[in-house]
């Protein structure tokens, strides 16, 4: 990596002797070989566990669920083409998002002018607003404290139907990246150097994204889970 | 609700920062301040348990179903290209 290559030419990756793939943990590698020697078992298992998040990283980039259903297809397509020609320099799923990022990328290229993002939707307010608040900056005491805290949650209602579907409707409302963002480290449990890498943002940027799209999500249950008054 | 003492970092900060508490990307003085805070803070510590509670309320949507019709229709795909390789 270090020297430059003599002529214009590209540099070309060594050959990765089998077995070797750096990138490539051990799991990874028994998958690729099943799915190579045409397991069902072993590509529904991959299925599993990809394409509900394959879906949501979609869906930041075209403008409706249908479409976004289309282009997770379409990269499957692209992944089981690609498989076997896979050499293993990166994670097995990371090689798989950047097919789906790039799907997706192509489909919202051509979408985005004739509708309208989701998260450009007007904001239901069924809910009370949270009512917290800060004092102002130039209050005497206590600049920038609470002037009204966060009231206490009824916390079991956070587990239940209700709550998933605020959460999700509020994730569908974020910006693009904060959603991406979100989706990745809360809903699938990535970690944040595999965000960073598939979305191409630094780990600095990727936290504020994240806590942006945490306080609205948080925000979005706070009137509603709040504890009833006795 | 407001801090019971005075201290150096106020509520509306300490809530811009605990992303940054909980993934461990505070630098030690300012992760002592805020703990500090917490602390003495009512209002923060509910908040933080709050957005700790969405955290893991949101989790839980990974836990949804995969529709018959798409795995039906991604094991066809698997299918078609095991039959041309």
């Amino acid at each position: 990596m270090a020297s430059p290559e003599p002529s214009g030419k590209t540099l070309e990756e060594p050959p990765v002797p089998p077995g070797s793939s750096p990138g490539l943990s051990a799991e990874d590698r028994l998958v690729l070989q099943r799915i190579a020697a045409g397991d069902e078992k072993a590509f529904l298992a991959l299925v599993e566990r990809n394409h509900r998040a394959m879906v949501r990283v979609a869906l930041s980039y075209v403008p409706s669920e249908a479409i976004a259903e289309e282009v997770v297809q379409e990269a499957w397509i692209g992944i089981v083409q690609g498989i076997a020609k896979f050499e293993g320099r990166c994670p097995l799923r990371a090689w798989m998002f950047r097919i789906l990022v790039n799907c997706a990328r192509m489909r919202g290229g051509r979408e985005a002018r004739s509708t309208p993002f989701s998260s450009l939707a007007p904001v239901d307010s069924d809910a009370p607003p949270s009512p917290e608040t800060f004092r102002p900056p130039d209050d005497p005491r206590w600049p920038g404290h609470w002037a009204q805290g966060p009231e206490p949650w009824a916390d079991e209602r956070l587990f239940n139907a209700e709550a998933a579907r605020r959460i999700r409707s509020e994730i569908e409302r974020l910006p693009p990246n904060q959603r991406q963002v979100i989706t990745l480290r809360d809903i699938e449990d990535w970690d944040s150097s595999e965000v960073c890498e598939l979305l191409g943002i630094s780990e600095a940027n990727q936290r504020v994204l994240l806590h942006r799209a945490r306080t609205r999500v948080r925000k979005a249950l706070a009137g509603w889970a709040r504890r009833a008054e006795p | 609700m407001s801090a019971a003492r005075p201290t150096d970092i106020a509520c509306q900060e300490v809530v811009e920062l605990l992303t940054d508490f909980l993934e461990g990307a505070l630098d030690r003085k300012t992760r002592t301040r805020l703990e500090q805070h917490l602390v003495l803070c009512p209002g923060c510590t509910e908040y933080l348990r709050q957005l700790r509670l969405t955290i893991g309320a949101t989790r839980r949507l990974s836990e949804a179903e995969l529709p018959e019709h798409v795995r039906t229709a991604l094991l066809d795909v698997f299918r078609h290209w095991r039959e041309g390789a």
